[in-house]
């Protein structure tokens, strides 16, 4: 790992400033994406802003409907909040499935989301729940944030502070990860949301990212039912193709285990 | 450089270190406490687990600048005296290592998940899952698990 310098902020404002006074600067949440990344020197940050401290950026609330949950909030607490199990048991089963323990102790929903990797959970999740991704500077909407791999609306002195959602009518996550890394194949969050409409968001399978397929949205508004999307069409261009699985094994992935979510939705 | 302060296995420790410097290398190196293993350093074997503030992480994913301030606790820190903790007794006697490097990693992880879920709820099933991010190549794990659900029997 090349030096960096480390600062560790107690309110969002104070690690914006700290960002911006640094030659390179990046925020730190939980660095389970970021130290590796370091260490193996794909990355050399002149200065981490540490997240973790900023207590506005903690916790869970849930208010009616409405779900807020903070930016450096882990993956642990996700996965263990009875509360949120109650109103929207699908991320809390997604954010059981990152990583492993360890990992999921340390790392976030907001360094998953700004991270946007191709292979990640929660990006799914925030589009499939049509989220608002809460930041120091403003409320940007799920369908504006996610901007291709790696790529998101975020600028570069801005922190994500928390996501915001309405408890769908119902909604579930099933991903098929790969075998040695773990990391999702294909991953489909499936929700009606409160207002009736239907959101699939595909993530793991893409070759630009997270996505929506409205074929399928479509047929499931009409019938919600694995039946109903078993003739949709996945473009096999649109996949990821590598040695872990070519464009066509993906396409067809995507179909089945869209599948799956929309039965454990039921 | 900065100056880092924690409590490691109840003492308080006190060093300036590179910020760049990782908790295991903060305790290896600084500590002399070796019994944290570096395996992989890629964040996928769970050799380097410690607890922080309670909490199983993997100490080569964690700058010891982001653990200052923490309590951390690592393998050396279970046994009371000359006594070994139960977790490390049924590993002891469910021949729950070979060559033993892995061990450390996952005797972390196992107190942690008895501490997380409870004695009573540990089915084989729930210590699999939770040993996902712990590598094992000797034992193929099943006496491991085994040497889990003894040891969480004798914590509770």
């Amino acid at each position: 790992m090349y030096a960096t310098n480390y600062h560790r902020a107690s309110s969002v404002e104070e690690a914006v400033n700290l960002l911006k006074s640094g030659d390179d600067a990046k925020f730190v949440s939980g660095g389970q994406t970021l130290i590796p990344t370091m260490k193996q020197r794909l990355a050399a940050p002149s200065d981490l802003v540490d997240l973790r401290h900023i207590d506005a950026m903690k916790g869970i609330s849930i208010d009616g409907v409405q779900v807020t949950i903070g930016a450096a909030t882990t993956h642990a607490e996700v996965a263990s909040s009875a509360e949120l199990a109650g109103v929207c048991a699908a991320i809390c089963s997604l954010a059981a499935h990152i990583g492993d323990p360890a990992v999921r102790h340390m790392g976030t929903i907001g360094g998953s989301v700004a991270n946007n990797d191709p292979a990640a959970d929660y990006p799914a999740a925030v589009l499939g729940l049509d989220a608002q991704v809460r930041t120091s500077k403003r409320t940007i909407d799920a369908a504006d944030f996610f901007n291709g791999m790696f790529d998101t609306a975020l600028e570069e002195d801005e922190v994500i502070t928390a996501i915001t959602f309405q408890a769908p009518e119902k909604a579930a996550y099933v991903k098929y990860p790969n075998p040695a890394s773990r990391y999702a194949m294909c991953g489909v969050f499936a929700a009606r949301l409160k207002d009736g409409s239907v959101r699939v968001a595909i993530t793991g399978a893409g070759n630009d990212g997270v996505f929506r397929h409205t074929e399928m949205e479509e047929a499931l508004a009409a019938d919600w039912s694995p039946a109903a999307i078993a003739s949709c069409s996945v473009d096999e261009g649109d996949m990821l193709s590598d040695i872990h699985g070519d464009s066509a094994y993906r396409a067809n992935l995507v179909r089945v285990i869209a599948k799956r979510a929309v039965e454990a939705a039921a | 450089m900065s100056k880092v302060s924690m409590t490691v296995n109840g003492k308080t420790v006190e060093r300036e270190v590179e910020d760049r410097m990782l908790l295991v290398e903060f305790l290896r190196e600084e500590l002399n406490l070796t019994g944290t293993h570096v395996g992989c350093d890629t964040s996928q074997c769970g050799a380097c687990v410690v607890h922080v503030d309670g909490k199983a992480v993997k100490s080569c994913t964690q700058l010891a600048v982001q653990a200052s301030g923490c309590e951390v606790v690592t393998i050396e820190g279970l046994a009371t005296g000359g006594d070994l903790h139960p977790m490390q007794a049924a590993f002891k006697e469910n021949h729950g290592l070979q060559c033993g490097f892995c061990t450390p990693g996952m005797i972390m992880t196992a107190v942690d998940l008895v501490n997380r879920v409870g004695a009573g709820n540990l089915d084989e099933k729930t210590i699999r899952e939770n040993l996902e991010g712990n590598i094992c190549r000797c034992t193929g794990y099943h006496n491991i698990v085994r040497s889990i659900e003894a040891g969480a029997k004798a914590m509770a």
